[in-house]
């Protein structure tokens, strides 16, 4: 029997016992779209948290700080230290250790760090009020920006650092308190930024709206262009002794990507720094969520291993059925190795029946779903699309059940296989 | 003198062993020439059956030769056993053996089908053979739904199809009524007289065994008696 004449009398014998075959199909069709979903939600979730690192920092770059040096309670006092005086609270969740603050000095130790490219001092700007020409004031939260972010923007476009000009992108909840009438419409628009100096005077500075960014899971703080940050934080240190605007909480360095950021972040624990790049803070998020969709899937796979005995089951009752038919086609000169292609294909084509109708309808589903829950339960999270469904992990799972399919057939199918014709014709 | 197309030395088959041994063959030596109809009778357990499936390969002796011209069968093995089943062999069963809920055409195209033939021309193959048995308007019908008559002469196109060399009919008659058992008997040895296929049958029927040129007579596992009604070859009684 040629190829093309084993896989549509495969398919045509699947048919043969329509009950049967479609009680198998249910089955498969469980299992293929338990782990078709939660493997969107996997993709979906994964997605989002990608598009939310993106917008804190760029993979080559990794924000640098100097741990304070801990002393353990059984010590004593801690001996002082003049620099240790000058700690400052570094920005982030709590239970973030206190570091000491860096200086020049401490910038060019960073700098000549194997793998560090360049690296820049974090400069915190406290900025008082946003205004877009007369409407009302509205306090502006900032947050540093690391070189080589990319920001999710719902209008306009990304910094131009090198044109020098004074530019902002400001979140979504902004626009409309500020008097602009859509996202669109605040672009290019002046906007004026106060800041208050070390002697209490306010200064104001001119600046462009360039973009308005999606609010994101870290919350809403505007961003504020290189040339920007560097006017507002001069004009805020006016008054300060120098020796504290030279210092800095952190800074962020970039690196060379050829060299494993592991490598660099060792490099600089040597030299007495600590780094972190933005997969390190956030990977701990995902790793949590790979662990609880490896295990939903591991459920999927329970209900897919289920339905590969009712394969087992179903085949075995079909070489039964067809003892004689088998006998039949061997006393024609059919061989073993077609015969068990027959049954193995015919229950590859079951799988692929339940696997496509199951991750087919999983995808509608899933589509159906997360657009509902985007607009209701999670209208919160822009941006999120629960599930998503990739060509690969549909194709996976294709292959899986398939596969799975295939592994049931095995005792059926050399069953078959192995029949004596005499035997076989003999059966009644 | 016509060349044996078929010939066993001493052939024995026994099934089980020790107490429960039963020898179904003890001994059977026979030549079957390329044209001829022999007629291979006996009760049940005399035998006959096991002689057929051994004489038609499905089944292997325990001792003794068997030589498909003048080749020794023991010798075949795989792809090229089945090839010889596929092309020299036609079988036509009392209890049909026809696949049900598969339309008549699909049945008689099978051995085409496992001959690897090109779709097109097993079809036009198959519906040739139809013809020939006056059943190409059953083509499209279900197997299941035929008469017993139209059964067995789907049977015999699917047997013809592949155009064998032998045919092995194992009780033919056995499951039909006089008058479509006569039909069947005539086609049967119609395609032996004017195409010149071998024909060997198994049966009891001794109305039926008395059409073929020769009969040979088994009891319990040996042949007891040959009569050569037109005598191409010498038969050899049993040893």
């Amino acid at each position: 029997m040629r190829a093309v004449d084993i896989v549509k009398t495969a398919i045509g014998n699947s048919f043969r016992s329509r009950l049967r075959t479609t009680l198998t199909v249910i089955a498969i069709f469980i299992g293929a779209f338990t782990l078709t979903i939660t493997n969107g939600l996997g993709t979906g979730i994964n997605n989002y948290i990608e598009g939310q690192v993106s917008s804190i920092g760029a993979p080559d770059v990794m924000t640098v700080t100097k741990p304070a040096e801990t002393t353990a309670a059984t010590d004593g006092p801690p001996k002082y230290d003049p620099r240790a005086a000058s700690a400052v609270a570094a920005d982030g969740p709590p239970g973030t250790p206190s570091v000491v603050a860096m200086t020049s000095d401490d910038l060019s130790a960073i700098a000549d760090v194997a793998g560090v490219v360049s690296v820049e001092p974090v400069l915190n700007v406290r900025t008082d009020y946003v205004q877009w020409t007369d409407h009302d004031k509205y306090v502006l939260a900032t947050s540093p920006l690391g070189s080589g972010v990319q920001i999710e923007l719902a209008a306009g476009k990304q910094f131009d650092h090198a044109s020098g000009q004074y530019e902002v992108i400001l979140p979504t909840s902004y626009v409309e308190p500020m008097g602009f009438a859509d996202y669109a419409s605040a672009i290019a628009q002046p906007v004026t930024i106060a800041v208050t100096d070390a002697l209490r005077e306010q200064h104001v500075v001119e600046a462009t709206i360039v973009g308005v960014q999606e609010e994101t899971l870290f919350g809403a703080t505007a961003s504020l262009g290189d040339a920007l940050t560097t006017e507002l934080y001069d004009l805020q240190s006016i008054g300060l002794p120098e020796s504290s605007t030279t210092e800095y909480s952190s800074a962020t360095a970039r690196f060379d990507t050829a060299v494993p950021a592991a490598e660099v972040q060792r490099s600089l624990v040597d030299a007495g720094y600590s780094g972190s790049t933005v997969a390190d803070r956030i990977g701990t998020f995902q790793t949590v969520i790979d662990g609880i969709i490896l295990v939903l899937n591991a459920f999927a796979i329970i209900a897919l291993l289920a339905a590969g005995f009712g394969i087992i089951n179903t085949l075995l009752m079909s070489v039964q059925e067809r003892t004689r038919e088998i006998g039949l086609m061997k006393a024609m000169g059919m061989s073993g190795a077609r015969i068990f292609a027959l049954f193995s294909t015919e229950a590859v084509f079951i799988g692929f029946l339940g696997s496509a109708i199951g991750a087919g309808i999983a995808m509608i589903v899933g589509g159906f779903v997360s657009g509902i829950l985007a607009n209701g339960l999670l209208a919160g999270l822009a941006g999120l699309q629960l599930l998503a469904f990739t060509p690969a992990s549909i194709a996976a799972v294709l292959l899986l059940v398939m596969g799975i399919a295939f592994v049931a057939a095995v005792l059926p199918a050399s069953r078959a296989a192995r029949q004596s014709p005499i035997e076989s014709l003999r059966y009644e | 003198m016509t060349t044996a197309v078929l010939s066993t030395r001493n052939l024995t088959k026994q099934y089980g062993s020790g107490s429960t041994r039963f020898d179904a063959l003890k001994g059977v030596t026979i030549d079957i020439a390329e044209g001829e109809s022999v007629a291979i009778v006996g009760k049940s357990g005399s035998g006959k059956s096991t002689l057929m499936h051994i004489l038609a390969l499905l089944d292997s002796p325990t001792s003794g030769e068997l030589a498909i011209d003048g080749l020794d069968a023991a010798k075949l093995r795989g792809a090229r056993l089945n090839s010889l089943r596929n092309r020299t062999f036609g079988f036509v069963f009392q209890q049909f053996f026809l696949t049900p809920n598969t339309s008549v055409l699909d049945n008689v195209m099978l051995p085409l089908k496992i001959a690897r033939v090109p779709s097109r021309e097993r079809r036009r193959r198959a519906l040739a053979a139809l013809e020939r048995l006056e059943l190409a308007e059953k083509a499209s019908s279900k197997a299941n739904d035929l008469s017993g008559g139209q059964k067995q002469r789907v049977v015999i196109a699917r047997a013809l199809v592949n155009d064998p060399r032998i045919i092995f009919a194992d009780e033919p008659t056995g499951n039909l009524d006089t008058a479509t058992g006569a039909v069947v008997q005539d086609l049967l040895f119609d395609l032996n007289e004017t195409h010149g296929i071998t024909l060997v049958i198994v049966t009891h029927d001794e109305e039926l065994a008395a059409r073929a040129s020769r009969r040979i007579y088994l009891r319990d596992g040996l042949v007891v008696d040959a009569i050569d009604v037109h005598a191409p070859v010498r038969s050899a009684v049993a040893s």
